[in-house]
């Protein structure tokens, strides 16, 4: 593969995950935002792999095997089994003032261009131009976790910005050290099984998943 | 070798504890796996004494006079906390609040967190520093959330979003660190080692270094529980059982500190401006003035405390951000007396919330005349925190104070304002709690008065005379961090 070739693919693959991040922000579906969620980590592993064939860098082909079967295999697996269990997998969020938070996130993306102009001009990498589109990623999956109230939508939107931060390293270094990679996935392979126990937790002490229930812990006086 | 076998102790106990925690005696393996871990950290401080700092493990350890003490202060906290949980998750389990299922759980889990501490401080690598943390928040959450109330989950559901999301910051800045050290240092592991990069500080790029560290400063800043991304903090710090508090507040706010600190003076050394230094000085200040006000307003007993710990993490950040060999060390000993105040004080308010069935203040009454160590344990952690004589703060504080009216004299006015208000607030609300008759709901218990006084006593006496080998330590890592 030529290096302009490689450079084309790994745009248009930053630019499917950056079309994942949006569609996680506005949809509504249980079933469908975690579908999402795992057609953003297949587009992670690829472009990983890409990456890791073009540089010969072949640490990047245990990650992109890594990211495959974590995000795209394991944890949306964990998740449609909680959910089914729960019986909420044909539940609906509401979620208010979808064009306000889409706007929202179309200014962080630009920020995100922004904040990273003066990196992209210190690199010397060919995946440079994607730092960008990795930090926006880390915007939209906070974004999504401070607008939406759904306990489950904003796992994912925790799950997402962990995939921008992946992105990031790809993108600005060609991955983090291995060291440093797996004990992430460790880390967030120890956060699922919390955040399952914390499902039932939630789902028992207050019949439902909707995080805005939880409202007793304010400021006293 | 010390230093293998100090984090092995803790994976063990947390091992053995996970099948037999529920057992009657299982507190005191608990104790015992604590004070072993304790001897080992005074064995690998003492080889630190008598060879200076050196790396273990092929370059994966790194033991400096700054972070050694650090390690002394979390084992001999930890082995303490353990003495009094005995006590207190007794009565826990007698009232009915935990199972046996979950005294495993507990019991495991906090070893495994005392072992997430540990790494974090000890490992060269920053990236491991990184998910050390994160594992110390996830061996907590469950812990915050053990006694299943609907605002125990609540608590530990905002502990577990916001700090994800905080420390997903820290992994952002942590990743532009290594893309400015991999140009300087190579690919590999050896970009992130603190021992390298500590070497070539000058040549990282201060531009990105200055972002770095703006991500950096929210990320290990939301695990430090500093104003504006504290939030978390009070609940999380209330709702848990009380020796998981005082843990939680003596020990994880420090680590999270450190980790600061050391990203702070590589990002100082990059960019030679005051940059870092002032946005630690505008984070430490706006903590302190925040949670000194917020403290006048509690209702329940530990999240008045839970906003102490945020105001003395708020001072310590304060004088890190100043600099300078006076302020980084009263920085350093702010950060040991406080974390053995606040958990002495903790193991007090504990046994006074059991005696009561409540954590309100209102319903805390007559607590001298009901159990007098209790009562006085308390009076006497609520004088040491509010920065009087003879104990360690004061002699902290007043360090601080000299530095800053030596540097920047203007801010020495908001910071004697944090204080008195954080002073005033104290007394206000323990007053009535100490003195007074015994209301008829107050039972008696058998308190662990132990821990409490070993604490306050080592306070009183880094306030009255500091070991000689500590200031020459302190000195040291002061000189280091400059």
């Amino acid at each position: 593969m030529s290096n302009e070739l490689v450079i084309q693919l790994n745009t248009l693959l930053a630019a499917l995950i950056l079309l994942t991040s949006f569609a996680l922000l506005v949809q509504r579906r249980m079933f469908a935002i975690i579908h999402i969620f795992a057609w953003q980590g297949f587009f992670l592993g690829v472009s990983t792999a890409v990456i890791g064939f073009a540089t010969g860098e072949h640490h990047l082909y245990i990650s992109s095997l890594l990211t495959l079967v974590m995000k795209v295999l394991l944890l949306p697996w964990i998740l449609f089994a909680l959910i089914h269990k729960l019986k909420i997998h044909r539940e609906i969020e509401s979620i208010m003032n979808t064009s306000a938070t889409m706007l929202v996130g179309i200014a962080l993306v630009i920020f995100s261009y922004h904040l990273t102009a003066p990196i992209r001009q210190l690199s010397t990498l060919m995946t440079r131009s994607t730092l960008a589109v990795a930090l926006a990623t880390v915007m939209l999956g906070l974004l999504m976790m401070v607008t939406r109230r759904h306990a489950v939508s904003q796992v994912i939107g925790f799950l997402a910005m962990e995939n921008g931060l992946f992105f990031a390293a790809t993108s600005a270094t060609y991955g983090m050290p291995m060291v440093v990679e797996l004990g992430v996935a460790l880390d967030l392979l120890i956060a699922a099984f919390i955040f399952g126990i914390f499902f039932f937790h939630i789902n028992t002490t207050f019949d439902s998943l909707d995080v805005d229930q939880m409202a007793k812990l304010k400021e006293t006086e | 070798m010390t230093l293998v076998m100090l984090l092995w102790i803790s994976v063990l106990v947390a091992l053995i504890l996970a099948f037999v925690g529920d057992w009657r005696f299982a507190p005191e393996i608990n104790i015992a796996g604590s004070s072993l871990t304790f001897a080992a950290s005074l064995m690998l401080a003492l080889e630190v004494f008598r060879r200076g700092p050196f790396t273990a493990g092929g370059d994966f350890f790194f033991v400096d006079p700054f972070n050694v003490y650090l390690v002394v202060l979390t084992t001999l906290v930890s082995t303490t906390t353990a003495v009094f949980s005995r006590r207190y998750m007794r009565v826990e389990r007698l009232h009915g609040k935990v199972g046996p299922w979950r005294m495993r759980f507990y019991h495991a889990m906090f070893q495994l967190f005392i072992f997430a501490m540990l790494i974090a401080l000890l490992t060269n690598n920053l990236g491991v520093l990184w998910i050390s943390m994160e594992l110390a928040t996830l061996a907590t959450v469950l812990l915050v959330s053990l006694y299943r109330t609907p605002t125990a989950i609540e608590a530990a559901w905002k502990y577990f979003i916001l700090c994800g999301v905080g420390i997903a910051q820290a992994l952002f800045g942590t990743v532009l660190l290594y893309f400015a050290a991999e140009r300087v240092l190579g690919v590999g592991s050896k970009a992130l080692l603190w021992t390298n990069l500590s070497r070539v500080g000058a040549q990282l790029d201060p531009t990105v270094l200055s972002l770095a560290f703006v991500f950096l400063m929210v990320g290990y800043g939301t695990k430090a529980g500093l104003v504006p991304v504290h939030n978390w903090l009070p609940d999380a710090h209330s709702e848990g059982p009380t020796p998981i508090s005082a843990v939680l507040s003596g020990l994880l706010l420090n680590v999270a500190l450190y980790a600061l600190v050391r990203c702070k003076t590589l990002v100082d050394a990059s960019t030679g401006t005051r940059f870092a230094g002032n946005m630690m000085i505008g984070f430490g200040l706006l903590s302190l003035l925040v949670a000194a006000f917020s403290m006048l307003r509690q209702k329940d007993i530990k999240r008045l405390f839970a906003y102490s710990s945020i105001e003395h993490i708020g001072i310590a950040t304060f004088a890190f951000g100043l600099g300078g060999p006076v302020a980084v060390f009263g920085g350093m000993l702010h950060m040991l007396v406080h974390s053995l105040t606040k958990s002495a004080v903790f193991f007090s308010v504990g046994h006074a919330s059991q005696m009561h069935g409540t954590q309100e203040m209102a319903r805390i009454r007559g607590l001298f005349r009901g159990n007098p160590t209790v009562g006085w344990g308390l009076m006497l952690g609520v004088m040491a925190l509010s920065g009087m004589p003879p104990f360690g703060l004061f002699a902290s504080e007043f360090l601080i104070l000299t530095a800053t009216m030596k540097e920047q004299p203007l801010l020495a006015a908001p910071l004697l304002i944090g204080l008195a208000v954080a002073f005033a607030a104290l007394f206000r609300r323990v007053q009535p709690m100490v003195a007074g008759v015994v209301p008829p709901w107050q039972q008696p218990l058998r308190a662990a008065n132990v821990p409490v006084f070993v604490h306050l006593a080592l306070v009183v006496l880094f306030g009255l005379y500091l070991p000689d080998f500590l200031s020459r330590w302190f000195q040291m890592a002061a000189e280091l961090l400059r």
